[in-house]
């Protein structure tokens, strides 16, 4: 359910980027949702529609999912996360707060939990669109 | 593309009145124990009082307080669970007892994402435990949080307090409050931390000496809170 605090933090971002732009209305709020967040998208959307405020009445969001990938720091393997390879528990404390994945995932090839998430991290206001 | 946290963080403190950042120039100068200490008396003498662990990389406040397998409520956001009278947070919940190594981009993702998701109550002071030195967390609590304050501990080392002068430097160049400075673990009378203290214009809010006492009474609140240690901290908490 942390994906109403989220929406509530897209809807704050996006009323600001129209207030910006000189928007009287919004019509459409694109977000980009990494993987590794492992967010309910349905529950997203609808918390979106709930907590949009007054210039945002009338918007249509569009929530797209980036995948995740992860770069090694030591040996340079690249891999995509798969979330199969975890326990419930582990998954949802990255839910949570991703930055966790390093206690619970490591390097296929060499092990280590010294890596990059290259994409698919965190919650994203990729555009605004509106009327003036 | 635009990171939509920052956009909410001030929403989620406007209930708390002040944020006091417990901070030191080096690491094992007691900051933890004094943050939890003090946010523990601050809660005694009946404030409603918060404690943020951040140092996610090496957190301990958990620890101080003996907090077992409590975790947060999902609510429209994480909602830290009562210890002790305390709304306790910290990034123990999900990380357990695994070591979790953080790059600094990943500690400043993990604070703004805290930030953005913990749903405090209303409070009088959020206690926050900062990890040593002028790295990310303090560069990005500073830069999330306007109104933070920050409390500095200290040993009455010298070499201790070289990294409180680099420390109060960056405060200051980024107009940031300085409640004053507490020295801890004072073993032998000295007047080196208030001389050096008064040189950069800081207020000493106390000397607080070394308790052998402290060691037994980790994960015992109540012991804690009948040590020599925690009865000077109540002393000082009286002048922040």
């Amino acid at each position: 359910m942390h994906e109403w605090a989220l929406a509530e933090a897209v809807v704050s971002a996006a009323s600001e980027a129209a207030e910006k732009e000189g928007f009287r209305e919004v019509k459409e709020v694109r977000v980009r949702v990494g993987e590794l967040q492992q967010i309910d998208k349905d529950v997203l959307l609808f918390a979106l529609q709930q907590v949009k405020g007054p210039r945002l009445e009338s918007a249509v969001f569009r929530v797209e999912e980036a995948r995740a990938r992860m770069a090694c720091r030591v040996c340079g393997r690249v891999w995509v996360f798969d979330r199969k390879k975890l326990d419930e528990g582990v998954v949802e404390a990255i839910h949570f707060v991703p930055e966790v994945a390093h206690a619970y995932v490591k390097c296929p090839r060499c092990g280590s939990p010294d890596f990059e998430v290259v994409e698919g991290r965190g919650v994203w206001l990729v555009d605004v669109k509106g009327v003036r | 593309m635009v990171d939509p946290r920052m956009s909410i963080v001030g929403e989620r403190l406007k209930g708390v009145r002040r944020i006091v950042a417990v901070s030191g120039g080096k690491g094992g100068v007691g900051k933890s124990l004094f943050a939890t200490t003090f946010a523990l008396i601050l809660a005694r003498e009946g404030f409603k009082v918060g404690l943020f662990d951040l140092d996610f990389t090496s957190p301990s406040t958990h620890a101080v307080l003996g907090v077992g397998d409590l975790r947060p409520v999902e609510e429209k956001g994480i909602v830290p669970p009562r210890v002790c009278g305390l709304e306790y947070m910290s990034i123990v919940y999900y990380s357990g007892g695994h070591a979790t190594p953080l790059r600094g981009v990943d500690v400043s993702n993990a604070l703004m994402e805290l930030l953005s998701v913990v749903v405090w109550g209303e409070l009088d002071y959020l206690v926050l435990d900062v990890p040593p030195g002028i790295g990310d967390a303090t560069l990005d609590l500073v830069r999330f949080i306007e109104r933070v304050e920050f409390l500095i501990v200290t040993t009455p080392s010298r070499l201790a307090f070289e990294t409180v002068k680099r420390l109060v430097g960056l405060l200051k160049a980024l107009r940031v409050r300085v409640i004053g400075v507490v020295e801890n673990m004072e073993l032998v009378r000295s007047d080196s931390v208030k001389r050096e203290a008064d040189a950069l214009g800081l207020r000493v809010l106390g000397r607080i000496p070394f308790d052998e006492g402290v060691e037994a009474a980790l994960g015992k609140p109540d012991e804690l809170l009948k040590t020599v240690f925690a009865e000077k901290v109540r002393q000082l908490a009286s002048r922040i």
